[in-house]
């Protein structure tokens, strides 16, 4: 209010609330501009989206569904094995390869390797490209890179990847360290430049060596905040394995994508099921953690 | 309900199993010393690490081995064949691309050689579904946001006060937020039809979901005294929350909003993987044809793209708040 007020030329007498609210800044012109920015962007894009109605098919698919999460395919759900499921060998265990329970375990497995191999690289990145750290041309070099990996999506670099690793779920692994690395970095970044190093000082005058610094002045300060950055992306890294899954980079995503094409609907059914429920535990889970360390 | 500090504190179950350690100072007090957790937490995550490898058949020999592949590859895309064209039309126009500069602007031969390359590189192929995606991101965000606002509003505790609705709400968008874009494109696309409006209903349902989770965790934290007040002088829930609420959330709202066409952009670039328009149609042939370095000028134009579009909302964002 104060602020608003100073711009205004003292009169004689104090301002009554009318005259205060009549003399208020006004700004229409830019409203409406923006709305008319607004409106034609809307009327430019609407042209380009035409609704082309629901295909005949459309109903069947919405109904099918809605009547698969209704009635998943409980066998599927729980990993049953029957004759003709394919199985693997696992920890001494016979699991269906096709089951909803290995699918899952296998995108929780990726994406925490991915996480981690990612975040783990995320470090010389984001110190490097830290330009309190190293000099200015080569902190730019490094942004650009981290840019580049944001900006490129990770089905792309799936994409990519499956031509060295062939489609498998270490596509998806390799695939989600390259792209975890971009958005790790740049939080990263933001906790490196919040470094409050006064502390350096203080551990210096106390006779402290090196290694003590690091220890006890950096690693308290920044390990907190990097480990929440890591379980955020972890966060992020499960639906997109999903998403990968879909290029064949292992994962719950092929077998959806299939079932939902050639209108399996109990086991498109039990798959979202599957998905949703691991996602929610993990949110919540992921959540809990963060609040935890952000308070310490 | 108030618990008094004694039996709010409950001893944690680490600590039950692994009782701290006492430690007697030297004026006779005892204070007890935690173990550390951090053996524990290393084994699990070792443990983890282990069963993901054996899980996902993780070997780095296949890296070490074929990642010659890799290189060959991002050579390819990092030279796209704009440039590759670039370099070639200069010296069928007599330029000679080593000496052209920021001069050569004012060389009509440069023009020339420009437009050339514009036309003969798979450039011009790309406008058309670059425009699409950013149509579908633009309509997608525009409504998602609308929708968004209300539900919001409907779904946080401060303002509604029916805890059952405000559950049901939350758990419809949480499955909401759970489904993959991708995914939800892909239903999409056998609804509606291959195409953009396929793509734009699956960027709305995204933009929806995560635009009302930031939003109603934001109106959860804002002043409520206005909004009594305004009640309090017979107001009713909406007249008192459109003057006594919108003005503190609308910049935060807004800057959401330019949050999500950012993020919008980037997903419907992929959408057309499944058949949803935009760029991903283009990405998902060019890969099939291993014309890597078309596939190079498609990245570069969305790089140009999605680095403008980030910047200006960046730019927005700022002076927003």
């Amino acid at each position: 209010m104060t602020q608003k007020q100073s711009n205004i030329v003292t009169p004689p007498r104090p301002l009554s609330i009318e005259e205060t609210y009549n003399a208020r800044p006004q700004r229409w012109w830019l409203y409406t501009l923006v709305v008319l920015i607004v409106v034609v962007l809307l009327v430019w894009s609407a042209g380009g989206v035409q609704y082309k109605g629901v295909t005949t098919k459309g109903t069947d698919v919405a109904r099918g569904i809605a009547q698969g999460l209704l009635h998943p395919d409980w066998d599927l759900l729980l990993g049953r094995i029957n004759e003709d499921t394919s199985t693997t060998q696992l920890f001494g265990l016979t699991v269906s390869t096709e089951g909803v329970p290995y699918l899952l375990f296998q995108t929780i497995a990726i994406a925490f390797l991915g996480t981690i191999i990612g975040g783990i690289l995320a470090i010389p990145v984001s110190f490097l490209a830290s330009d309190r750290i190293v000099p200015k041309w080569l902190a730019t070099i490094f942004q650009l890179l981290i840019l580049l990996i944001r900006t490129i999506p990770s089905l792309v670099w799936a994409l990519v990847w499956i031509r060295v690793t062939g489609p498998n779920a270490f596509c998806g692994v390799v695939t989600q360290s390259v792209c975890s690395i971009g958005m790790i970095s740049k939080m990263y970044i933001t906790a490196i430049e919040d470094l409050d190093v006064r502390i350096l000082e203080s551990l210096d005058a106390s006779g402290c060596n090196g290694f003590q610094k690091i220890r006890c002045g950096i690693l308290p300060q920044i390990v907190p905040n990097f480990i929440s950055t890591v379980i955020y992306r972890f966060d992020i890294n499960m639906k997109d394995a999903t998403t990968l899954g879909i290029v064949g980079a292992g994962g719950i995503g092929a077998p959806l994508i299939q079932c939902i094409t050639s209108s399996r609907w109990s086991m498109v059914g039990s798959y979202l099921f599957g998905m949703i429920l691991l996602m929610m535990v993990i949110e919540y889970l992921s959540t809990r953690i963060r609040n935890r360390l952000t308070r310490g | 309900m108030k618990k008094t500090a004694e039996t709010a504190y409950r001893v944690p179950l680490f600590d039950r199993i692994f009782p701290p350690k006492t430690i007697v100072l030297a004026n006779g007090h005892s204070v007890k010393q935690p173990r550390s957790r951090m053996p524990l937490i290393t084994l699990i995550i070792v443990a983890l690490i282990y069963m993901s490898i054996r899980l996902t058949g993780f070997d780095l020999g296949i890296i070490a081995r074929r990642g010659h592949q890799f290189t060959v590859i991002l050579t390819q895309i990092f030279s796209p064949d704009v440039f590759n064209i670039q370099a070639k039309t200069f010296e069928s126009f007599g330029l000679n691309p080593e000496t052209v500069n920021f001069f050569s602007i004012f060389d009509g031969r440069w023009w020339e050689a420009l437009w050339y390359t514009m036309q003969h590189s798979f450039a011009p192929n790309v406008f058309g579904p670059l425009w699409d995606t950013v149509r579908m991101s633009v309509l997608g965000s525009f409504i998602g946001a609308t929708i968004a606002l209300p539900i919001a509003v409907a779904a946080s505790t401060n303002i509604n006060r029916n805890r059952v609705s405000v559950t049901i709400i939350r758990l419809i968008l949480n499955i909401v937020r759970t489904l993959p874009t991708l995914v939800i494109a892909k239903i999409f696309a056998l609804v509606f039809g291959l195409g953009t409006f396929a793509g734009t209903m699956a960027i709305l349902v995204f933009t929806l979901g995560v635009i009302t989770k930031m939003m109603y965790e934001s109106i959860e934290t804002i002043d409520m005294g206005a909004f009594e007040a305004m009640e309090s002088f017979g107001a009713n829930k909406f007249q008192a929350f459109w003057s006594a609420c919108m003005k503190q959330i609308l910049p935060t709202y807004l800057s959401y909003c330019l949050y999500a066409l950012e993020m919008n952009i980037r997903a419907a670039s992929i959408l057309g993987y499944v058949g949803a328009g935009g760029l991903g149609l283009l990405i998902d042939e060019r890969i099939g044809w291993r014309d890597y370095n078309g596939l190079g000028t498609v990245l570069l134009m969305l790089f140009i793209l999605v680095v403008t579009i980030e910047q200006l909302s960046q730019y927005l964002r700022r002076k927003l708040s």
